[in-house]
């Protein structure tokens, strides 16, 4: 088994210096999630500003524990999104989800994905899915409690 | 009860032999990789006699039991109750009728406290308001859910015997812990994360001395000693079939005396009643209270060949040899830099769980690689998460045994283990 599909220079660097990390105000949602399986924890903050009907995401701060793919998950995911506004980033964690869903099937688009793209060879392994995208399931909820467009974040 | 057997000498296993039971050993992963099985603690692997017994019984007598005065309706009941008797003499219990068989051990305990909640049940087995129930701080989530369940449904407190840092319960406390309040002490044999093996019978001493049940988690100590449910002084026990080279889809609920004639049933239906009105039903006598509808047959039968292969071995065998591996695996794995072992150290009172934490790795990264070199251990929590959380664990990487077993697949993790620490060293 080729495991260097999986950990990757890139992951490892997320994991050891995770960007944007820690719990910060201001934030209009605070939310945890766990993967109960192996005890992985996140707990996300989002900031929203700007247009009510397509709001920014100002920031994005989380406290993870976890995997070497979640916590990379989490840091990748944070700074993809902080900055963008929900329809921004809608297309993006569409494919992220759908890569992440694929079996190894498909390739990352690098343009989307950024540096989120060294996680897609998670996608091989099944039990590894649930690593990456729970920081973006995390988002996701965190969006929703703020009060965003149901139809505009994460997967 | 019968005459306790002289001691007999330990004798190695011829595990060659034993490997040759089991087809799965075989098995190539990737069509290459050997598969390195150290997850026998969260299911074991079925040796061929096992799996005979079943094809034999859907092939010969499958039918449902205890109903129908067909041939073989009475044969599948034959089958069936002769497993019971089998099972029953494999853990010393000299009544089959104190053994009920449940989808698995997980039921049992539920079965338990929900039964021990019961406003039927006698007023001196029944948890209420303003009483307590005791667990440790060590049980897998099997044996520590249903009785905070139990406590949230009847107002009762649960309270709970503490780790120490050596990975045993630490018993300082126990007077304030143990009291006239406690109605129940449920613990585990042997904890399924850290080996540890509890003085049961002096604890279930203690609770009896202050009126409490004793309810013994014994999944982690059927498959891997020889136990005699009476002799521990436990009043119910739990265990489950695939944990012990058995089926799955089939646990034990035993209880000992006259514990489960007094206890409602909680799950009713078919096979479980004396009489049925529209209006209402009374209850058969146990085991058949315990098992309504239809019940796991041919795991039964299988289990039962389980016993068979088990005592055949001999279980004073299968304890030295799964030691054995442990002391092995300590031994090697503790050599390593940056590995803790989560545990005791060897002793009389630790059996062959071994779990470890690689210092700045996540156990699931941990095992990813080991699992690229065939090595399959469990990583996480293992139903546990309490545990893991008095320690400062996200998770543990833990290697567990069975008779089938070998030193070389042991000084696999070790080696493995050295290569998991070598490749993440170049990312560093």
């Amino acid at each position: 088994m080729d495991l260097t599909s999986l950990y990757t220079d890139i992951v490892f660097e997320h994991d050891k210096r995770p960007l944007h990390a820690g719990l910060r105000e201001p934030y209009e949602a605070e939310v945890h999630h766990v993967n109960p399986t192996c005890g992985d924890e996140i707990t996300l903050r989002v900031h929203l500003a700007g247009d009510p009907e397509d709001p920014r995401i100002e920031d994005v701060s989380y406290d993870a524990t976890g995997c070497a793919m979640s916590r990379a998950s989490a840091s990748t995911m944070s700074d993809l999104v902080i900055g963008r506004t929900l329809r921004e980033i809608e297309p993006v964690s569409a494919h992220m989800d759908a890569v992440m869903h694929a079996r190894g099937r498909e390739e990352g688009d690098e343009a989307l994905l950024g540096d989120a793209v060294a996680l897609v060879g998670a996608s091989k392994f099944p039990n590894r899915v649930k690593c990456v995208l729970m920081s973006w399931k995390a988002l996701h909820a965190a969006v929703i409690e703020a009060g965003g467009p149901v139809d505009g974040a994460a997967a | 009860m019968p005459a306790p057997q002289a001691p007999t000498a330990v004798a190695p296993l011829d595990v060659a032999a034993i490997r040759g039971d089991f087809p799965i050993l075989d098995r190539m992963l990737d069509g290459t990789t050997p598969l390195v099985y150290l997850d026998s603690g969260a299911t074991s692997q079925r040796p061929r006699q096992v799996i005979d017994a079943e094809v034999d019984f859907l092939t010969r007598d499958n039918a449902a039991v205890k109903r129908g005065a067909h041939r073989l309706a009475e044969a599948a009941t034959d089958a069936y109750e002769g497993a019971r008797d089998r099972i029953a003499a494999f853990v010393g219990v000299a009544r089959p009728e104190q053994i009920a068989f449940t989808k698995n051990a997980t039921e049992a305990l539920n079965v338990l406290a929900l039964a021990l909640g019961d406003p039927t049940a006698p007023e001196h087995l029944r948890v209420r308001e303003g009483d307590e129930i005791l667990v440790t701080e060590m049980e897998h989530h099997a044996n520590l859910v249903p009785w905070q369940e139990l406590a949230r449904r009847t107002g009762a407190t649960l309270r709970w015997i503490p780790l120490g840092e050596d990975f045993r319960l630490d018993l300082s406390g126990l007077e304030s812990l143990l009291t006239e309040r406690t109605k129940v002490l449920a613990l585990t044999h042997q904890s399924n994360v850290l080996g540890t093996v509890n003085p049961v019978a002096e604890l279930a001493a203690k609770a009896h001395a202050v009126g409490a049940v004793v309810v013994l988690d014994a999944c982690q100590s059927v498959p891997h000693m020889p136990i005699d449910l009476p002799a521990l002084g436990v009043d119910a026990a739990a265990f489950s079939g695939h944990k012990m080279l058995g089926p799955t889809g089939i646990g034990v609920l035993w209880g000992a005396g006259e514990l489960l004639e007094q206890l409602p049933p909680v799950l009713t239906g078919g096979s479980m009643i004396e009489t049925v009105t529209m209006e209402r039903t009374t209850f058969a006598e146990p085991p058949a209270r315990f098992e309504a509808g239809t019940p796991p047959i041919s795991q039964a039968v299988g289990l039962a060949a389980a016993c068979d292969y088990l005592e055949a071995l001999g279980m004073e065998n299968v304890a030295a040899h799964e030691l054995e591996l442990t002391r092995r695996a300590i031994e090697g794995l503790e050599q390593l830099p940056g590995v803790r072992i989560i545990g005791p150290a060897l002793d009389a009172e630790r059996a062959g769980a071994v779990s470890f934490d690689l210092a700045g790795r996540h156990p699931h990264d941990v095992g990813q690689v080991l699992d690229a070199r065939g090595v399959e251990v469990r990583v996480g929590h293992h139903c546990a998460w309490p545990l893991h959380r008095r320690y400062g664990l996200a998770g543990t990487t833990r290697a567990t045994f069975s008779v089938y077993t070998t030193p070389a697949e042991v000084d696999a993790l070790v080696e493995g283990m050295g290569a998991v620490i070598d490749f993440f060293a170049r990312f560093e």
